[in-house]
């Protein structure tokens, strides 16, 4: 069995300030009702509910909370937020504790990290998304070669999948690719994983 | 004049950061400062001991303390200089504890600061003149507003003690939210039961005079002589005829009339008696729904009546009363809960307000205390309670605890395995909140002995399942995980707010009222009935959230308020009031209409206009000061000249 956490040891409140300051939001004001967990409609694939990831930060629990497997799975619907009965915009504490995991290299749902790839560069290419693009990358960087294929034909027949990407006209898609540059250079300059 | 300063230590709270021996030392320049010393506790009996020595010993005939507000100590330290013959307004307070000692932490600056306050206070004291107070009667009467448990508590206990009450109630009966109660915790007694005997006490008793269907109109007057004006709102029932006897509600044809007291759970006719216990127990035509008043005509009642009590012409008439001392006791209301989409907004039939459950739990309730599902009768086998609909939920700006509803949901699920057997009954919860004498061993009882199913965590929908149930959607908190129910029927712990009109009555009463329309108490913790406004006093929830016994408790303690402040056959007035200089006076009357007291009249002196105050109702505030345009009206103990002299203390 785990041992007792040490409290006194744990405490990390650099990182608690840290999740507050990039996020906007006062943790304090969290006391813990539970609307976050009852309103997500992720809840049933977390390691950690949501309520709990907020007492984790609350209690500078850093190593905990960056290496849950919950905020990787969060939809960034921001249910959570819009029930907090403080006003704590929780979904954005989600998103800070991603960009946190990032910069140290520790994303514990990597498939998830893959997809998002998958899918800007696809935009980054055209300008918007091109979804059957987006799961033929996800496929080669994941390796899941069947992942939801039962779902083409259905999406197929209704002209959900474009074999044929939507080019931005005018110039639009180089405009796009443009952006993504300028943030490389910048991820690069600042010493972040693009 | 021989004038003696004392700065307080007040232990460590000032001269923690205040040199208050230097303090001393200084103002031993001030002029006509012939005495100066730092006791250690002013406000102690040694303290007030030293100053009295003082006075005699060194004839002083004035007295400087620097210490804490004037709010904590001024009435102290004034009947120190009293007690050894001065004026108790030939002394004055240097606000050095809260207004220095306790905001600054440098100890030079906070110890010029000090003496400058000292300095303020000695040249205010220099321009000091003796004042006496003037008394005046008083009308031995109390007035209280709302009929719910305090203030029919408050009544019933100001009239035992010999004091007349006028009673006014906005409902057509007095009880208020406890009369619709089923069963009171912790003892599961029944609500009417024990509530109907002292209604009947406060219809019966010869020293109580109950206006029911009546509001607060105007009030004027001050501590000891309050005018009361009172809207009696046309009832279209002769009251003093009707005998209640109901013949009018039977043949009533205006059969789908809302029914309010049942919290509109059920329908009644347009002219009705609430209930059967109501007290006075006269009908009431509704309006909006009577056939005579909306189509033109039908007149059954009027038939009906054997007392030929309806009156379809009546209209709103006045009253006024004059009376001593004024109660507030309107309670509260459910806050609109179908704000929250989450549990339907208010779309589906069987998600209801604790208290329509508690009407349909009562036995006088619209199914007799059967225990049924407003959409189609049947029983529920599943009740869902989710507690804190409304309460400590800043997103809607209600930060705070209702305080009751842990206790009345534990009640409603134990009264519910009581009525159904094989009911099962969950309770959504955030914390459980039972401090009070056999408040958590009663909601243990629901956990250990009724299976009530209690789960730690927040509901995030409610919705129709399409079989005619409804899902509930939450988390466990406590697990870890979401959960699920298939509910019958859901109740919500709806959080409370301050009754509609309350900020209205209490511009009316000129007392204060917090964000939330709670009416303030003269202090949080040692003036809890008291309010701001000498002769206003206050009871039950319109105070702030309290369950039944408090309610009770602070009604009984406005009245001994009320009974305390009639002991005295007459009453002092301060004598901080405005003074006209009738020399200086134009007559234009600007003061007289700017006063909001009504204390200043016209006069005539030698065929001219005047202003004059009436000293007893004066309250001090300054209004007719500052409006004068001649100078000619100067307050009491805050003259031109005292300010100005305070003012060259701190400039010069």
């Amino acid at each position: 069995m785990k041992n007792a956490t040490d409290m006194s040891q744990r405490h990390d409140s650099g990182f608690t300030v840290e999740v507050g300051a990039q996020s906007g939001q006062k943790l304090s004001a969290c006391y813990q009702c539970g609307n976050c967990t009852a309103g997500c409609p992720a809840s049933f694939v977390y390691d950690r509910q949501v309520n709990q990831i907020m007492r984790g930060v609350q209690l500078g629990m850093k190593d905990e909370v960056l290496d849950s497997r919950a905020i990787w799975l969060c939809l960034s619907c921001s249910t959570c937020s819009l029930r907090c009965p403080n006003n704590i915009d929780v979904a954005a504490v989600m998103e800070t504790l991603r960009h946190m995991a990032r910069k140290e290299n520790r994303v514990a749902v990597g498939n998830v990290e893959k997809f998002w790839f998958s899918f800007l560069n696809t935009v980054r290419a055209f300008g918007r998304s091109w979804e059957i693009g987006t799961m033929a990358l996800y496929m080669m960087r994941s390796l899941r070669l069947f992942t939801d294929l039962d779902l083409a034909p259905e999406a197929l027949k209704k002209q959900k999948l474009g074999f044929k990407p939507h080019v931005v006209a005018q110039g639009g898609a180089s405009s796009v690719t443009r952006i993504f540059k300028r943030y490389k250079e910048r991820a690069e300059r600042e010493g972040v994983r693009p | 004049m021989r004038i003696g300063v004392f700065v307080c230590h007040c232990g460590s709270n000032i001269a923690g950061t205040v040199d208050c021996a230097k303090v001393a030392e200084i103002a031993k320049n001030f002029p006509d400062v012939v005495y100066a010393d730092d006791p250690m506790y002013t406000c102690a009996e040694p303290g007030q001991a030293a100053i009295e020595a003082a006075i005699h010993e060194h004839k002083l005939d004035g007295v400087v303390v620097a210490s804490c507000s004037p709010r904590m100590h001024e009435a102290t330290f004034r009947r120190t200089v009293e007690r050894a013959g001065l004026n108790r307004y030939m002394f004055e307070m240097a606000n050095i504890r809260e207004h220095v000692s306790w905001i600054g932490k440098e100890q030079q600056a906070n110890t010029n600061k000090s003496a400058e306050l000292v300095e303020i206070a000695v040249a205010k004291l220099r321009n000091n003149r003796p004042l006496a107070a003037k008394t005046f009667d008083v009308t031995k009467k109390t007035l209280i507003v709302g009929g719910g448990v305090a203030g029919i508590q408050a009544a019933l206990d100001c009239a035992e003690g010999g004091i007349p009450v006028i009673l006014v109630e906005r409902e057509s009966t007095i009880g208020g939210k406890m009369a619709k109660l089923d069963k009171t915790f912790p003892t599961v007694d029944c609500s009417a039961c024990i509530l109907g005997p002292k209604m009947v006490d406060v219809a019966q008793h010869p020293g109580i005079t109950l206006y029911a269907c009546a509001e607060i109109e105007e009030v004027s007057g001050y501590v000891g002589n309050f005018s009361v004006k009172i809207r009696k709102r046309a009832t279209y029932i002769d009251w003093e005829k009707c005998t209640g006897c109901g013949a009018c509600s039977e043949k009533c044809p205006s059969k789908k009339t809302p029914d309010v007291f049942n919290e509109f759970t059920g329908t009644t006719t347009a002219i009705n008696i609430p209930f059967p216990q109501a007290i006075p127990k006269k009908a009431v035509i509704n309006a909006q729904y009577c056939r005579q008043f909306t189509k033109g005509k039908c007149g059954v009642c009027a038939k009906v009546c054997p007392a030929g009590a309806i009156d379809y012409a009546m209209q709103d008439s006045f009253v006024t009363e004059e009376v001593g001392c004024i109660i507030a006791a309107t309670g509260y209301e459910l806050m609109d809960w179908t704000i929250y989409q989450e549990y339907g907004g208010g779309r589906y039939p069987d998600v209801i307000t604790s208290l329509q459950y508690e009407r349909l739990l009562s036995a006088s309730g619209p199914t007799g205390g059967h225990i049924v599902r407003p959409s189609d009768g049947r029983e529920p086998q599943t009740i869902v309670f989710i507690q804190c609909v409304g309460s400590r939920d800043n997103s809607i700006g209600r930060p705070y605890c209702s305080g009751f509803c842990c206790m009345y949901t534990a009640k409603q699920a134990i009264l519910t395995k009581d009525h159904l057997p094989q009911s099962r009954s969950y309770v959504f919860y955030m914390d459980i909140r039972t401090p009070g004498k056999m408040y958590d061993e009663f909601s243990r009882r629901a956990v250990e002995e009724y299976g009530v199913e209690y789960i730690r965590g927040r509901v995030s929908a409610v919705y129709p399942d399409g079989l005619g149930r409804y899902v509930v959607m939450g988390a466990d908190t406590l697990l870890g995980e979401p959960v699920e129910i298939r509910a019958d029927m859901v109740v919500l712990a709806v959080g409370i707010e301050a009754a509609k009109n309350a900020p209205a009555l209490a511009e009316k009463l000129r007392i204060s009222y917090d964000k939330y329309g709670f009416f303030m108490e003269s202090h949080v913790k040692l003036k809890p009935v008291e309010t701001n406004t000498a002769g206003v006093f206050l009871a039950g929830v319109c105070q702030g959230a309290k369950d039944i016994p408090a309610s009770v408790a602070q009604g009984s303690a406005a009245a001994a308020k009320a009974l305390a402040l009639f002991a005295r056959d007459k009453l002092e007035n301060d004598p901080q009031t405005a003074q006209v200089d009738a020399r200086r006076c134009v007559g234009c009357g600007k003061c007289i209409r700017c006063c909001p007291f009504g204390a200043i009249t016209e006069t005539e002196i030698r065929n001219e206009k005047k202003a004059q105050v009436i000293e007893t109702v004066c309250q001090g505030c300054g209004l007719c000061t500052s409006t004068c345009p001649q100078g000619a009206v100067q307050l009491s103990h805050a003259t031109d000249n005292q300010i100005l002299a305070e003012v060259n203390a701190l400039c010069r």
